[in-house]
């Protein structure tokens, strides 16, 4: 089989996390009583007329500045219009021409070095409400005896973000969607938890000969609620398509869900006609114009963007330690640790293992301190050590005092200690000598059981290992 | 008491001055208004819904059923709204509150305001009170027959391309339709959003300027609203001196003008002269030529939008004998609207269409921009310009029934100054065939109180009797 390549765009959907809903002032909410934040607006009664939310107008704003956008100088909102019943009004308001953010991109690391991913859009709008289907199989509405429909979340602010179709990979898409939570979580403007739906994300993909430039027909991809199975939704697809070109077959414009659990796509019921959503400027609304001074001000608020932390991170440690710092908001407290002079490696090992595990604050730690400690782990006792991981975030913090705490490094009185343990576990000598020298952690650990822990592993396994050999 | 109250004649501010002067009070006015409606509507059927309890210390008013009224029935004149009472009220019904106006009931009109005779309701037309045989106008239509024939003192309507001006003329009243963004649309029920307005139809300008002082101003849960840059003034005015006032050629000539309208107006326009303004032709050619086409684009475009909430799953109408969600969709509005609503959702369904949206709606667009501009250029030359409001009289029931051209026609005049967001206001200048004729005077936005001054120098100097003949004998 010739190779293929994917061409994958993403569709995302953000909800943000504002106060109150888009066009109403009802209160946002997430499992609460159905149909208890209503008003006459996000129910469309006759005569209820939308407000934007100034807020999540803000927001959208700040997020288009962070990853680069231009800012609309007159935005518009517009009416998507079809009919459904999680949509009181006939019609969704959303942005088509001029919305608030155009262009920017995301640089994304992969093992083949950064790959910068162009969006198209991000723009605001406002979401549907929920359909409980009762009766059908799986809560589909085929079959069901009722549709029971709740409001609550209806209105409630949706940023979508449009990719171009850049990304040429299932985990080049995972990569650029963890980047894109990890930047609107920092910006403080949404939970983005997939599996609370505040994250959202639908794939286009298709995918063409290596080197052609064509786009071939796509397929849209929904529902997948997981980085996970987004990864494995997007690998299924890409190898369902380049089947069918292999079979000699043509990939029909089609939609699909992804089932994690069994790992297959099913299509949905085609469309026998494409939906003609006769977009038009909202007339309920004014255009919007943000001024200089707000896009200054929105400007100043902006972090450090996670992308350039996760690229500097990555070249040392690797993606997915990388990641794990940034996205658990222990990538700045890495950076000081090491800049105190500490080993990377070994300060990436306690701030995701020992510090996260002690439930330590890391802007409460005293970064040169700690580094210290890290410095001296080898030298110190591990009862020592984890006193002091578990003291770090106290402002009297001092490596001094747990270092001191000295620990067994005195051959004289190791040695013997360990004869005994190796006379004790004859076979283990044995097996070690006949070649399988992993079995030395078993003897320095049977050592620093005997001596609760105080011994200097160190210098326990330099013994230990002296005598095995002569 | 009640027996001493005039309603054909009273004016909303002598009733206003009866009941400081202890003369009356409220609910006795409400009592004689409820009396005059139990009289006479039987056979003009100006009420869709009458409020028995009078609720306020201020003189009574009729509400067209297009605005939103708490716990009142409200339908727009349509059946898919049958039984939907609100659960909250309009900004203009909570203004009148307020003012301590008690509502005298809902007055009928063309379905979702869309028709100019009120026969497009969907319980019934409305009969003029001047000529039981003939329309009243519409959409307002409901409104304007009730203030004329004495069952309310004033009246809020709606104007989306004509609905208060056109009404008002055929029934020998004052009627305002505001500067775009001046009166809030909240609780409004919404047929074209972009041209959409709320204002009175009363028996007098000063009336009229009371009623809009109460209504006007910026609301918050109206977007497009902004604040009157000058308070509402009571006018005053005797003459017309330093007035320029400026007669466009296309709308003082339009095809479809009787003779009878046209002598009329120019009898005004020559009284305009009389009273010392400025009076000199002008042109307006774009506006006259393309502003009905315009509008019969833009204002279905988004009615069909608007109207799609009418869905029967939260209210309103929902058919009985639906399968599947789509199926209830149709047959609900199939079964609840009427035929000038499907006509017009058809119509702008179509004008939104992808392949179809650039010829028509976006094309409409741009001439709305060309029309705004060409009145913006007039208004930097003339202070107000002014034409017939209606090219006819009343005319009769059924009429133009079953030529929709032709009654969209009845709208020509009152349309191009609406297209441009500008007020128009539309005072009584005579009679033809027995029947009122209307002067249509427009300004630039924001120019209510010229109007208002303009038009009560002319209400004085024509001395019209805004009382039908017929009724008459029953005035006492």
């Amino acid at each position: 089989m010739s190779s293929w390549e994917p061409v994958i765009g993403l569709e995302i959907h953000v909800q943000l996390k504002t106060r109150t809903k888009m066009f109403c002032r009802c209160e946002t909410s997430f499992g609460l009583e159905p149909n208890t934040r209503t008003c006459p607006v996000c129910l469309s009664h006759p005569g209820a007329l939308p407000v934007a939310n100034a807020q999540a107008i803000e927001w959208t704003i700040k997020f288009g500045l962070a990853v680069g956008c231009k800012v609309a100088a007159r935005a518009l909102f517009a009416r998507k219009n079809y009919f459904y019943q999680d949509l009181p009004k006939g019609y969704q308001i959303s942005q088509f021409e001029a919305p608030l953010c155009v262009g920017g991109h995301l640089v994304v690391p992969g093992p083949e070095g950064e790959r910068e991913i162009r969006l198209n859009r991000a723009h605001l709008e406002e979401d549907a409400a929920k359909t409980i289907h009762v009766g059908g199989v799986e809560g589909r509405i085929v079959g069901a005896e009722h549709s029971l429909v709740d409001f609550n979340r209806g209105g409630t602010p949706l940023m979508e973000i449009v990719t171009e179709p850049d990304i040429h990979s299932a985990e080049e898409a995972k990569r650029f969607l963890q980047l894109l939570r990890q930047t609107v979580v920092e910006l403080g403007i949404s939970d983005a938890e997939m599996e609370k739906g505040t994250l959202r994300c639908d794939a286009n993909i298709s995918v063409r000969p290596a080197g052609a430039s064509e786009l071939r027909t796509r397929c849209e991809l929904k529902n997948m609620n997981s980085f996970n199975f987004i990864g494995r939704g997007i690998e299924a697809e890409i190898e369902r398509q380049k089947k069918v070109y292999a079979s000699g077959g043509e990939v029909k414009q089609e939609t699909y869900d992804f089932d994690a659990a069994s790992g297959t796509l099913t299509a949905h019921r085609s469309k026998e006609e494409a939906q003609d959503y006769r977009y038009f400027p909202e007339p309920d609304l004014v255009p919007y114009e943000p001024g200089p001074e707000l896009i200054e001000r929105l400007k100043a608020e902006i972090p450090e963007s996670p992308g350039v932390r996760l690229a500097r991170l990555e070249s040392v440690l690797g993606y997915e330690t990388a990641l794990k710092l940034v996205m658990g908001g222990l990538d700045g407290l890495y950076e000081k640790l090491v800049g105190e002079g500490a080993e990377a490696k070994a300060v990436a090992n306690v701030l995701m293992n020992e510090l996260t595990a002690a439930g330590i604050e890391p802007a409460a730690v005293n970064p040169s301190e700690l580094a210290k400690v890290i410095k001296e782990r080898s030298n110190m006792q591990r009862a020592a050590f984890t006193d002091a991981i578990a003291a770090s975030g106290t402002d009297s913090f001092a490596a001094i005092d747990f270092i001191s705490r000295g620990a067994i490094s005195d051959t004289s009185e190791l040695e013997p200690l360990i004869e005994r343990i190796l006379a004790a576990n004859p076979g283990q000598v044995e097996q070690y000598r006949g070649g399988k020298e992993g079995l030395l952690g078993f003897f320095v650990g049977q050592v620093m059981k005997e001596t609760g822990g105080k011994a200097n592993a160190k210098v326990v396994s330099e013994l230990v290992r002296a005598k095995l050999c002569s | 008491m009640a027996s001493a109250i005039d309603t054909l004649r009273l004016t909303a501010e002598a009733a206003m001055g009866m009941i400081e002067r202890g003369e009356t009070s409220a609910e006795e006015l409400h009592r004689a208004y409820l009396d005059a409606i139990a009289e006479r509507d039987s056979e003009i059927h100006a009420y869709l819904k009458v409020v028995e309890e009078c609720q306020g210390s201020g003189v009574p008013i009729a509400i067209k059923d297009v605005i939103t009224t708490e716990g009142i029935e409200t339908t727009a004149g349509s059946k898919i709204l049958a039984g939907y009472v609100p659960v909250f009220d309009s900004t203009v019904a909570a203004k009148l509150k307020q003012a301590g106006l008690p509502a005298l009931g809902k007055t009928n009109m063309d379905e979702f305001a869309m028709g100019s005779s009120t026969e497009n309701s969907g319980y019934g037309p409305t009969r003029n009170p001047w000529d039981l045989e003939r329309v009243p106008g519409g959409s307002s239509g409901g409104s304007a027959a009730a203030v004329a024939g004495g069952m309310a003192p004033w009246a809020l309507g709606s104007d989306t391309g004509g609905s208060i001006k056109q009404p008002a003329s055929l029934c020998g009243l004052v009627g305002l339709r505001p500067t775009y963004g001046t009166v809030s649309r909240y609780g409004i029920i919404a047929f074209a959003s972009s041209l959409d307005q709320v204002g009175p139809i009363t028996k007098t300008v000063r009336d009229c300027a009371l009623l809009y002082r109460v209504i006007a101003g910026r609301d918050p849960l109206d977007s497009t609203t902004v604040e009157l840059p000058t308070p509402v003034e009571l006018p005053e005015a005797r003459d017309l001196k330093g007035m320029r006032i400026g007669l466009p050629r296309e709308m003082n000539e339009a095809e479809g003008i009787t003779p009878g309208v046209k002598a009329e107006a120019e009898k005004a326009i020559e009284l305009c002269r009389e009273l010392g303004a400025e009076v000199e032709e002008c042109s307006l050619p774009l506006s006259i030529e393309y502003g009905l086409a315009c509008y019969y684009l833009i204002a279905p475009a988004e009615a069909s939008s608007n109207l799609a909430r009418f869905d029967g799953v939260r209210y309103g109408h929902r058919s009985k004998d639906a399968t599947s969600l789509i199926d209830m969709y149709e047959r609900s509005r199939d079964e609840g609207f009427g035929d000038e609503p499907k006509r017009r959702i058809m119509i702008g369904t179509y004008a939104l269409s992808a392949g179809y949206y650039d010829a028509f709606y976006g094309q409409a667009q741009k001439v709305r921009t060309v029309i705004a501009r060409e009145h913006a250029a007039l208004f930097e030359r003339f202070d107000l310009i002014v034409s017939p409001t209606s090219p006819t009289v009343a005319f009769k029931l059924g009429e133009k029934t079953h030529d929709p051209l032709a009654m969209y026609a009845s709208d020509i005049l009152t349309i191009p100054p609406n297209m441009a967001g500008l007020p128009g206001l539309s005072i009584p200048c005579g009679l033809s065939e027995g029947l009122p004729v209307g002067l249509q005077l427009t300004g630039p936005q924001f120019s209510e109180n010229v109007l208002f001054r303009a038009a009560h120098a002319l209400e004085r100097a024509l001395e019209f009797d805004f009382v039908p003949p017929r009724l008459k004998g029953e005035s006492r």
